[in-house]
């Protein structure tokens, strides 16, 4: 399993694990039930590991696939530096994250499901990946000679190319010397 | 004006069945437990109780049905004894993985709202135990403390909490941790991680292992409760209710007797089970039998081409093979299509290296060595397969289209291979009349032994003077500077610079549009099967082009669009 980058799969985890954490929160404060302060901590958390982990980040082989609109967020998540890049810090940061949730039956799921994704993220620390961004590519334009910049007015003193080259089969005589692409 | 009909009408017909099967079953039993039965039970939690019961049957029949799809063996067996039926039914036998997907989510979806429900059904069972008054809540949750048998509160004491319960009960251990398994096995399974970490979508996905295990268990400690027939002869909710304080005083009103239900989902899931079961044991049987690597040929642009030997092996074109190296992995098997024809003595695949098991098996074949390789050094492989897939129907067309995108052409190796035999032994009856070929690549390297084949096939039909049966055409989608120069000095020789065939290679991607056109305009009334091997996005864009110049009149012209995809 040397290719695999575990990052990706703990990526996709975490977000799993923001919404699941989320709904739970929800249902806790909407449902009124006993200890909502935890729900609505699982509502806020979620929200956060949600915006976090939505940016995928750049795979170090291969083409990287970015979630729809994520480029805002990939800005947000890459001025945090190093703080975002590593993945300690991010497996620190989801152990932490999920610890409240396991007070409350319904951000429980979500606890469980952090946690495991913080795992996944210490796997990928330890094997050292790193977090990079997915910057957009810079279009070059297609830049035509700087000499070329209106459309020949006058036309060629001779036909184009095509017209010019018999086909051997087709001609009425054999031309003496053969003709090439540049001859003139 | 396109005609999907043809094209979709039945995948279509499937899908609204299942969804009506699936809409049946929530509504039915979301109407079962408003029954009086459950009267009591509905005082303590509300609604909540057939909400969680109504995707809790959903769930039973999805996943019944998820296990279905992937029984490849038994699919392949029902579509080699479906000839005789129409191509339409074997065709959704194609759609097996989409089919088995939507069954997922299906899963997931029920899932959340059976969870939500029953969360809602923890709390308050809870909020009911902690009653001080003399509430009916208290005094439902209070009936059944002697004997722990006839109680209806599966919370039995006041000094716990939900999320206690809901690990100390076999309903509700089994509950999180079939969960966790189908949170992991989704999101392993996400696109991103299939495509490009094979290994571990597949070793989390036996996860399910755990996912059926804990299903089955999951009902066991009986813990929706609702009366018991003769209990509720004796003590009618609608009359009693309101006399809760005189329960067991009142001759009219004794205490009501509460019982649980047995759990029901091992009855639907056994079936699939024992199927998956034997579905399994069938492909260690087949993978246990000896192979043998008679030829290793390295190709340019990282492809490993093995000729191999099995006894009694038999194969129908464009079938694929799941193939196993215990030296180099003992539990993962990759499936390759087979790229060798059915006439030949034995069957090949070629691999495109692009992983580590792909990696790791071009070096123990001896990939990185020049010099010949004894036999016995090569490893032992063990196949599971063949396997059958849209291909298998090209020869039930009178005429074909068949595009391939880079290795997508495989499956086409095989059946021009198997062309060229047929044409060979005068078997003209069994082939289309007509084939068209398209074949899109980006690299020139990846031509070259699929060249050969088609050098053979193309000089084959010159000297029966059938050249128009077979048209090809081969898109180059990519190149640098140097190649254009070169194409463009090459470009009046009689062999194509690049494939050296006859046939001239053209660049840039085709216009299918025109080919559809073309191509409907030649044969008027005729079913044109569309085979496509190739990515997604081409896919979408044939599958249009088929239903828009599909006749809506039956007698006119049809595509029919099949796709496959690893």
């Amino acid at each position: 399993m040397g290719q695999i980058e575990w990052a990706m799969w703990a990526n996709e985890q975490a977000l799993a694990a923001g919404l699941i954490l989320l709904t739970g929160g929800v249902v806790g404060v909407a449902g009124q039930f006993k200890d909502w302060q935890f729900a609505a901590y699982g509502v806020a958390a979620g929200v956060f590991i949600c915006l976090l982990e939505y940016p995928r980040g750049k795979r170090k082989k291969g083409t990287s696939i970015e979630r729809t609109g994520q480029r805002y967020l990939t800005v947000c998540v890459k001025a945090f530096g190093p703080l975002t890049r590593n993945y300690y810090v991010r497996a620190g940061l989801h152990a932490v994250l999920s610890v409240p949730g396991g007070f409350m039956l319904p951000t429980v799921l979500g606890c469980v499901c952090v946690a495991i994704a913080s795992l996944i993220y210490l796997l990928a620390a330890i094997r050292g990946e790193q977090w990079e961004p997915i910057m957009p590519r810079v279009e070059s334009k297609e830049r035509p000679g700087q000499s070329m910049k209106e459309p020949p007015t006058n036309p060629p003193p001779r036909p184009p190319a095509e017209l010019r080259r018999k086909r051997q089969e087709d001609a009425a005589y054999v031309n003496p010397i053969p003709i090439s692409v540049n001859s003139v | 004006m396109g005609n999907w009909v043809v094209n979709e009408g039945l995948s279509i017909l499937v899908i609204l069945v299942w969804l009506g099967i699936n809409i049946f079953l929530f509504v039915y039993y979301y109407i079962v437990y408003l029954d009086e039965r459950f009267y009591y039970t509905r005082v303590l939690v509300g609604d909540a109780l057939s909400w969680a019961r109504a995707p809790a049957a959903c769930l039973n029949f999805n996943c019944m049905l998820i296990l279905l799809p992937v029984c490849r063996n038994l699919l392949s067996f029902l579509r080699g004894s479906c000839q005789c039926c129409s191509r339409n039914i074997t065709r959704q036998l194609d759609r097996n993985i989409t089919f088995h997907k939507l069954v997922a989510y299906m899963i997931a979806f029920h899932t959340a709202i059976h969870i939500i429900a029953h969360l809602f059904n923890f709390e308050r069972f809870m909020d009911a135990q902690l009653e001080q008054n003399e509430t009916i809540a208290y005094v439902l949750s209070q009936i059944g403390n002697g004997d722990n048998s006839s109680y209806l509160n599966p919370i039995r004491t006041n000094e716990t909490n939900p999320t206690f319960v809901a690990f100390t009960t076999i309903a509700g251990l089994s509950g999180v941790a079939i969960t966790l398994a189908l949170i992991l096995i989704i999101t392993s399974s996400m696109e991103v991680i299939r495509r490009s970490y094979f290994e571990v979508f597949w070793f989390t996905h036996h996860l399910f292992v755990i996912f059926f295990i804990g299903l089955v268990i999951h009902g066991v400690g009986e813990i929706v409760r609702g009366q018991t027939a003769s209990s509720v002869l004796k003590n009618k909710p609608n009359i009693c209710a309101t006399q809760y304080k005189d329960w067991g005083k009142n001759p009219d009103c004794p205490i009501p007797q509460f019982t649980g239900n047995p759990p029901m989902t091992w009855k639907w899931v056994i079936g699939p089970m024992v199927l998956y079961v034997f579905e399994r044991l069938v492909r260690f049987w087949r993978s246990k039998q000896k192979v043998v690597i008679t030829k290793v040929v390295t190709h340019p642009s990282k492809t490993l081409e093995l000729q191999m030997k099995k006894k009694g092996f038999k194969m129908e074109v464009g079938q694929y093979v799941n193939l196993q190296c215990p030296s180099v992995s003992q539990l993962e098997w990759h499936p390759f299509t087979l790229t060798s024809a059915p006439e030949e003595d034995h069957f090949s695949v070629h691999i495109r290296i692009v992983g580590d098991w792909t990696q790791q098996l071009f070096e123990a074949c001896g990939g990185e060595k020049k010099e010949f390789q004894e036999a016995w050094k090569l490893p032992k492989m063990a196949v599971d397969g063949p396997f059958g897939t849209a291909s298998e129907d090209v020869f039930r067309y009178e005429v074909v289209m068949l595009v391939g995108a880079g290795i997508g052409v495989t499956p086409f190796a095989s059946v021009l291979k198997s062309v060229w035999y047929r044409y060979f032994n005068n078997d003209t009856g069994l082939i289309p009349k007509k084939i068209y070929f398209y074949w899109l690549c980006r690299e020139t390297n990846a031509f070259e032994w699929f060249a050969d084949l088609l050098q053979s096939l193309e000089t084959q039909m010159l000297e029966r003077g059938n050249a128009d049966f077979l048209s090809y055409r081969i898109y180059l989608t990519g190149w640098d500077e140097a190649q254009a120069v070169h194409f463009t000095v090459h470009h009046e020789e009689e062999n194509d610079p690049i494939t050296g065939l006859k046939q001239k290679t053209l660049y840039g991607r085709p216009n299918w549009e025109n080919e559809f056109k073309t191509i409907a305009g030649n044969h008027p009334g005729a079913r044109i099967g569309v085979f496509l091997c190739g990515p997604e996005v081409l896919a979408k864009s044939l599958s249009k082009q088929s239903i828009n110049h599909s006749d809506a009149d039956p007698r006119g012209v049809h595509f029919i669009f099949n796709k496959e995809n690893f």
